[in-house]
């Protein structure tokens, strides 16, 4: 194992990045060139790259968001949430004054015994803060001081699509903003020729448990808020390229033409929505030219592949997301969304969450080593979550070197890094069976006005009157939860 | 979207009143004081002007008389002269037909329709374009398009698995129902209540697939009370929004802060709407009960023509049947002495295996064969490891008759496998013969445990012996359908399981003698025979050697039973009188055809009363878990009452909607239609006329249009006339830097409007002009070009579940109207999306119109509008054949409906010029361009010249101008 936390600081520097990135010509810059009027807020949706007015509410720790989003329920039992008393109870029946009548989902609330599973993986302190954590995550360990641990989170639902729909967007039931639309929203983006959220997906292969545009999706909000997703397969973005045999310089004379035909357009009939236009195509090929780049891996050096991994080279795969995800940073994205799915062990968990961790350990803990030794770290917050947890006792029938979890929605493990977060602590105590929550709860609403209030924005402020009522991501509830800030 | 509230122009109230009280004045000395129409407050009544009742406001005096062409134009034109502003001059006709055409059609005019416009002088010449319009059948296409974002129409379930669902009939009724005007109130009562009218026909029946539009759940786990709540909480607030614009899902959880609904109005409106008779966790297999079969009209015509030949060929055969008895009998005399045959083996079998040696390929025994003396010749001795494997034989569904049968010698009475179409896995779907304790079992499985059928005979078989064993289904899926016979006497069944609901279709090859994973058969196997249809008992008892008709013949005509007599005389007939046996095929075949036919009928979801009625109780905290008090169906208090002894169901709800004294439905329809027209509406918040809601611009207009169309029968054409044909809306939408800064939104209307077109109308257009647009109306959603992976990349396994990989469709179905484009909402087509099209997971009432560097990444780069640029340089090189500024001009009338100026020629001129310098240089690159598209390019064109042109036309549908009306 690499032992990265050595490693020197890489040779180039943030700064570089961005002045590269932007290329000179800012936002301001062009939209000087406009009539000034459009950008006074007439027409409210063109204003994509500027936040509200007021925002943001206090001074922000974390400028920007990396959220590592574990997709369909990883288990804190195998993973962050050591419990010895099950190890002793092993095979014997989960007692139900644990349980507590609560309901379950219908894959197991016909099963008649529910035998306590111990976790056959080895936990460990690490770091001086001795971070408690399994064998299954050898590199996160080696980060474990920047981490900070929440053994307590709790959700409201109990099954996939209403949980990862309740933690994206603070609703169960469709037809709400996702967290990254809230942000840009309220926001708007640091740069101009990148989108202010974006999206990744890895580990999909048939029969992984589904996921949906609403995850990232506007909701009712302006539609420009909605996430870009990058891909690994064909263009990074959705129709970026030219389509074959059509140059640079030819995609140049066109948008020229059609820069000097639409300013004929607007002389005779004064729209100033002709002159945005002329500007979004501007950015359009400013993003033609800038993205493949972002993209372009072939000016990282060795040492970021065996920082990542291997699997940092295959597009699409988690631990390239991840280094893409530190490239976006560098260059101002303010909500950067990992999807990695498969983590819905009903059956077989022990060899599939070993898997899962292969595909995701390294390049999880690469990207917080990388961001904090380019000086990233401290204004980027790093989320590592699934939408619930998975039960203590075993799904189906308990073998002596197999079992499968359930989902388990009353208590969970997620980790925060950076951004205003006071690392290497872990928060919440819960009960002997990793089953109920005995010390600080921290319910979705609860995290997610703690990400909104790093970012600098009152969770209550953040608002959009839809259908004549003042909407919020955390809905009625939510908390900011000062344990986990510095 | 109302997130720019401070810019929006308001008046002052105080001037506003004076408005209104002058305009009143004035018609009171007219003497035109309209009476209030009734004044019915309700209890609670919060004098919030949406529900107060809708007045008759007369169209107040305006000084500029010679400008309004209706009464419309006067409650703009008196705002406008109110403060100080006149209208706009009228816009030019070229632009206005291009207006007129794109709102009404959602599609640009052609050339030669603008060129008849021009030349018709006459001052109606505009109302007749309009009445045209308004006849096309584009026109049902283009205004359902508004009504599917309301109904959240989509092609799949959505949620969790999202896969594919069939409401494209219902769909299609909304188009058929704009085309045939049919009037607002009865396009109401027959959406939320068609099932329940008196002479119900099958399209009242099937309109009310609008409240089926929404989501489904079947997410592995989830619990069926919870989303049975969601969905009939959908309907309320969807309902409740697209006919009330209220905000009732406010009052789900307690009683609404704002607006005068409390938490048991919403439940009674739940009531409602609770009482379909459906499952909750249903959709696995497409459409969820309760369904109604839809035929199309091709496909109804073809029913009846098949129904017509055989009611015809069953005629043909009584006849024929009538004729035969003398030739029968001397049949009957023929076997009596010794000639001639009785019983013939059923023909027709999809394979047969003698088992003497080895079968022929495809066929394959697995494990070691051993060849013994058998029924008939030799047979093929299994000791549990051999097994006779056929690829690709018997592939058949739950919905396929079938009949399999043998001669099987067993050994052993252990659980073993005879034939199996089976895959081995947990689930072990397919369909399998077996013999559990001497005991025959069938199963047909979709998935172990659950979801299949399985029937067990209740006597054993002997071991050691030679028996016919035939088994058939006839397609049903139940266990009433399975047959299963020993030397040809059907045996009783017992039925394990009977809850199939789902494919039986396996991978697999049929294998006889075991399945793989299972424990196999033991004994000796001979004479195998498939048939793809349900053998009769008597076709058993020959299979089984029994010669069943020999034997009745034998019995003298007098001692026989009718039933014997009827059951030689119709075996004759079949299978022995040429014309009886050709008849019988035909009718045969017709059934089989009919059957057919039958299954690929599309279905729809419509609703239906459960009966007895489900209980409502008010959920706590809106929550599935805390029932509370029990309510029954009814309106909410603070709206008319409904009328005494209105039934509590949903058609009563329908009729309290369309009754014209309901101060809401009218305002909220016209409304729309005023925000289809001008982009905005009067009350720009089309989804809420609650106290949080905008107050209309023009309040009094509203409830004038409001009060027109229910006087005038709801009908829509004729308020889309009326608003079309207004000074108002044809007004020249040129904006002055003053005008700009006095109204920027453009409320008070001093001048037309200029909206951003709709997604499918941009990609609608460009087809349209391209010449690739393939106009069909209806059928079931199609697949234009779409990058790869993106639904795979979110999708479920697409072995188990529809609509998980998306696979382009091939030839004109690329080229239809968007309406048709087959729409999944874990992925709605992306240029939808990015150009502002909403997931459609549930009701929207206007879309954003956001201006975004991706729209442009689509119009320049999307496949299909690259194709379509090439295809309109084919056209404009094809059709415009004398020089470049013609053609130019010819481009711009084709897209814009007007000829270039001076200066657009040259900067034209000037792009294809340099163009065609860089593709002279690099033909190669011409070529690739020219590539893009299923479309094959016209190869008697120069490619330099085509590619340069498909440049210049990609250039001019990114057009600014051409992307708004």
């Amino acid at each position: 194992m690499l032992g990265f936390l050595d490693r020197g600081r890489p040779a180039v520097s943030r700064r570089h990045f961005l002045a590269r990135g932007t290329n000179g010509l800012g936002l301001v810059a062009l939209a000087s060139l406009l009539n000034p009027r459009l950008l006074g807020g007439e027409r409210a949706e063109n204003r994509g790259s500027r936040g509200l007015a007021g925002l943001p509410h206090h001074a922000p720790r974390a400028r920007r968001v990396i959220f590592l989003f574990q997709s369909g329920g990883p288990s804190q039992v195998d993973l962050f949430d050591p419990k010895p008393e099950v190890r002793k109870r092993h095979g014997e029946e989960l007692p139900e004054s644990v349980r507590m009548g609560q309901r379950l989902t219908s894959m197991t609330s016909d099963q008649k015994s529910k035998p306590l599973t111990a976790s056959p993986f080895r936990f460990r302190r690490h770091g001086a803060s001795g971070a408690e954590l399994s064998e299954l995550l050898p590199y996160t360990a080696q980060v474990a001081d920047d981490l900070c641990l929440v053994r307590t989170v709790h959700t409201e639902a109990i099954n996939h699509d209403p949980g990862i729909t309740f933690f994206q967007t603070g609703s169960q039931q469709p037809g709400r903003p996702s967290m990254g639309a809230w942000v840009s929203y309220g926001l708007g983006s640091e740069v101009e020729d990148l989108p202010a959220f974006v999206v990744f997906l890895s580990g999909g292969v048939p029969g992984d448990q589904p996921l949906f545009g609403r995850l990232w999706g506007p909701g009712f909000l302006p539609s420009q808020h909605q996430a870009v997703k990058f891909r690994g397969q064909g263009d990074p973005v959705l129709y970026l390229s030219n389509p074959p045999g059509v140059s640079e310089s030819t995609r140049r004379r066109m948008l020229d033409g059609l820069a000097a035909l639409n300013r004929l357009q607007h002389d005779e009939w004064g729209d100033p929505e002709t002159l945005a236009r002329i500007q979004q195509y501007e950015l359009a090929f400013r993003m033609q030219r800038t993205l493949p780049r972002v993209m372009d891996l072939s000016d990282e050096p060795a040492e970021t592949f065996e920082l990542y991994g291997e699997d940092a080279k295959q597009p699409g795969t988690y631990a390239a997301n991840c280094l893409l995800a530190r490239r976006l940073a560098e260059r101002g994205v303010r909500f950067i969304q990992l999807y990695h799915r498969d983590w819905d062990h009903h059956t077989n968990l022990p060899s599939r969450i070993r898997g899962k961790c292969q595909q995701t350990d390294q390049a999880s803990a690469a990207l917080v080593h990388d961001l904090k030794r380019r000086g990233l770290l401290q204004d980027t917050l790093v989320v590592w979550a699934g939408e619930f947890g998975r039960t203590v006792y075993c799904q189906g029938d308990l073998e002596r070197d197999n079992y499968g979890r359930d989902h388990h929605p009353r208590c969970f493990t997620v980790w925060l890094a950076g951004g205003g977060v006071r690392a290497g602590q872990t928060v919440g105590r819960t009960d002997d069976f990793s089953y109920n929550i005995v010390e600080d709860p921290v319910h979705v609403h609860d995290l997610q006005a703690t990400l909104l209030h790093c970012l600098g924005i009152d969770h209550e402020r953040l608002t959009y009157r839809f259908q004549g009522r003042d909407f919020r991501l955390t809905d009625i509830a939510g908390k900011v939860v000062e344990k986990l800030l510095l | 979207m109302p997130i720019d509230r401070k810019s929006a122009v308001k008046l002052p109230r105080g001037i506003r009143l004076v408005v209104v009280v002058l305009a009143w004045l004035f018609s009171l000395a007219a003497g035109q004081a309209a009476a209030p129409v009734e004044v019915s407050p309700a209890a609670g009544q919060t004098g919030h002007w949406a529900y107060e009742p809708i007045a008759r406001p007369t169209p107040p005096p305006v000084s500029q008389a010679d400008w309004p062409r209706n009464p419309l134009d006067r409650f703009i034109l008196s705002e406008l002269e109110a403060q100080g502003l006149g209208p706009s001059p009228e816009a030019d006709k070229r632009r206005l037909i291009r207006r007129a055409t794109l709102a009404l059609t959602g599609l640009p005019p052609t050339p030669t329709e603008v060129e008849a416009f021009l030349a018709d002088a006459s001052p109606r010449a505009y109302e007749r374009v309009v009445d045209r319009l308004l006849a096309s059948p584009r026109y049902g296409e283009q205004m359902a398009r508004n009504w599917l974002d309301l109904a959240r129409y989509a092609d799949t379930h959505g949620y969790h698995i999202d896969s594919h669902r069939d409401m494209w009939r219902w769909r299609d009724w909304v188009v058929e129902s704009y085309n045939r005007n049919q009037p607002f109130d009865q396009f109401t009562v027959e959406q939320l209540a068609g099932d329940l009218l008196p002479n119900v026909t099958p399209q009242q029946r099937l309109a009310t697939g609008f409240n089926r539009n929404n989501m489904l759940n079947f997410e592995n786990g989830a619990l069926a009370e919870e989303y049975l709540v969601e969905y009939v909480a959908d309907r309320v607030v969807t309902t409740s929004t697209v006919w009330m614009a209220q905000t009732l899902q406010c009052a789900r959880c307690h009683d609404h802060k704002y607006d005068p609904f409390t938490q048991r109005d919403f439940f009674q409106l739940f009531a409602y709407f609770n009482n379909v008779p459906e499952q909750g966790l249903d959709g696995r297999t497409g459409n969820a009960a309760p369904l109604l079969k839809t035929p199309t009209p091709q496909q109804q015509w073809r029913h009846d023509d098949l129904q017509r030949q055989l009611a015809a060929c069953q005629e043909a055969w009584r006849q024929r049947s009538a004729e035969a008895v003398a030739a029968r009998r001397a049949w009957e005399q023929a076997l009596g002495e010794g000639r001639g045959d009785s019983s013939l083996p059923p023909p027709g079998a999809l394979a047969s295996f003698a088992l003497d040696d080895a079968p022929p390929p495809p066929a394959a025994i697995e494990g070691p064969a051993l060849w013994l003396p058998g029924k008939y010749g030799n047979g093929l001795l299994l000791g549990g490891q051999t097994r006779l494997e056929v690829p690709g034989l018997g592939a058949f569904e739950r919905s396929d008759a079938f009949t399999i049968g043998l001669w099987v010698y067993p050994t052993t009475g252990d659980r073993m496998t005879l034939v199996a179409r089976q895959e081995n896995s947990e689930r072990r779907r397919g369909y399998a013969l077996l013999l559990d304790g001497d005991r025959l079992e069938l199963e047909l499985v979709h998935e172990a445990g659950k979801n299949l059928l399985q029937v067990r005979a209740d006597r054993p078989l002997r071991r050691r012996q030679w028996q016919h064993v035939l088994v058939t289904s006839d397609g049903s899926g139940k266990a009433a359908g399975c047959r299963v016979y020993v030397d040809g006497v059907v045996q009783e069944l017992e039925s394990l399981h009977d809850a199939l609901d789902g494919s039986i279709a396996s991978d697999e090859p049929l294998r006889f003698g075991g399945a793989v994973g299972g424990s196999g058969f033991r004994g000796l196997l001979d004479e195998v025979k498939v048939y793809a249809r349900t053998l009769t008992p008597t076709d058993a008892a020959v299979l089984a050697g029994s010669d069943p008709i020999g034997e009745l013949a034998a019995v003298p005509e007098a001692e026989r039973t009718a039933e014997q007599q009827a059951t030689l005389h119709e075996y004759y007939l079949r299978h022995h009188d040429a014309e009886g046996r050709r008849l019988g095929e035909q009718i045969a075949s017709l059934r089989d055809q009919l059957a057919a036919l039958d299954r690929s009928m599309p279905t729809t979801m419509v609703m239906v009363e459960a009966d007895p009625p489900r209980a409502t109780h008010i959920l706590q905290d809106g929550d599935y878990r805390s029932p509370g008090e029990r309510v029954l169906p009814g309106t909410p208090a603070s709206l008319r009452a409904l009328p005494a002894g209105a039934p509590p169901n949903r058609l009563a709800l329908a009729r309290w909607l369309v009754d014209p004294r309901h101060p809401l439905t009218a305002r909220v329809a016209v409304n729309r239609e005023w925000q289809h027209f001008f982009g905005e509406g009067l009350v720009r918040t089309s989804e809420d006329f609650g106290t949080r809601g905008e107050r209309p611009s023009h309040p009094a207009l509203l409830d004038w249009l409001a009060g027109e169309f229910i006087r005038g029968g709801w009908d829509r054409k004729q308020l889309h006339r009326l608003i079309v044909t207004s000074a108002t809306y044809r007004q020249s939408s040129r904006t002055t830097a003053e005008s700009w800064e006095r109204d920027p939104q453009n409320r008070l209307l001093a001048r037309g409007p200029r909206t951003r077109l709709p997604a499918e109308v941009l990609r609608d257009s460009a087809l349209l002009t391209a010449g690739l647009l393939v106009e069909q109306l209806g059928g079931p959603g199609v697949y234009p070009y779409q990058p790869k992976g993106l639904w795979k990349e979110v999708s479920y396994n697409p072995q188990e579940f529809t609509a998980q990989v998306y696979t382009p469709s091939v030839g004109a179905d690329l080229y239809r109207r968007s309406l048709y484009t087959f729409w999944k909402r874990a992925v709605p087509p992306p240029p939808m999306v990015i150009f502002d099209a909403p997931d459609r997971e549930t009701c929207t009432t206007r879309r954003p119109r956001t201006n975004t560097p991706l729209q442009a990444l689509v119009l320049m780069n999307e496949a299909g509008f690259v194709e379509a640029a090439r295809l309109l340089a084919e056209r404009i090189l094809a059709e415009a054949p004398h020089g470049t500024p013609r053609r130019i001009e010819y481009a711009f009338e084709l897209l814009l409906a007007r000829g270039p100026s001076a200066a657009e020629q040259a900067i034209v001129e000037r792009t294809l010029r340099e163009q065609r310098a860089e593709y002279q240089q690099d033909v190669a690159s011409a070529r690739q361009l020219l590539a893009v598209g299923q479309w094959p390019a016209d190869s008697k064109l120069d490619p330099v010249e085509l590619a340069s042109w498909t440049i210049v036309a990609s250039m001019l549908l990114n057009l600014d101008e051409g992307l708004h009306d």
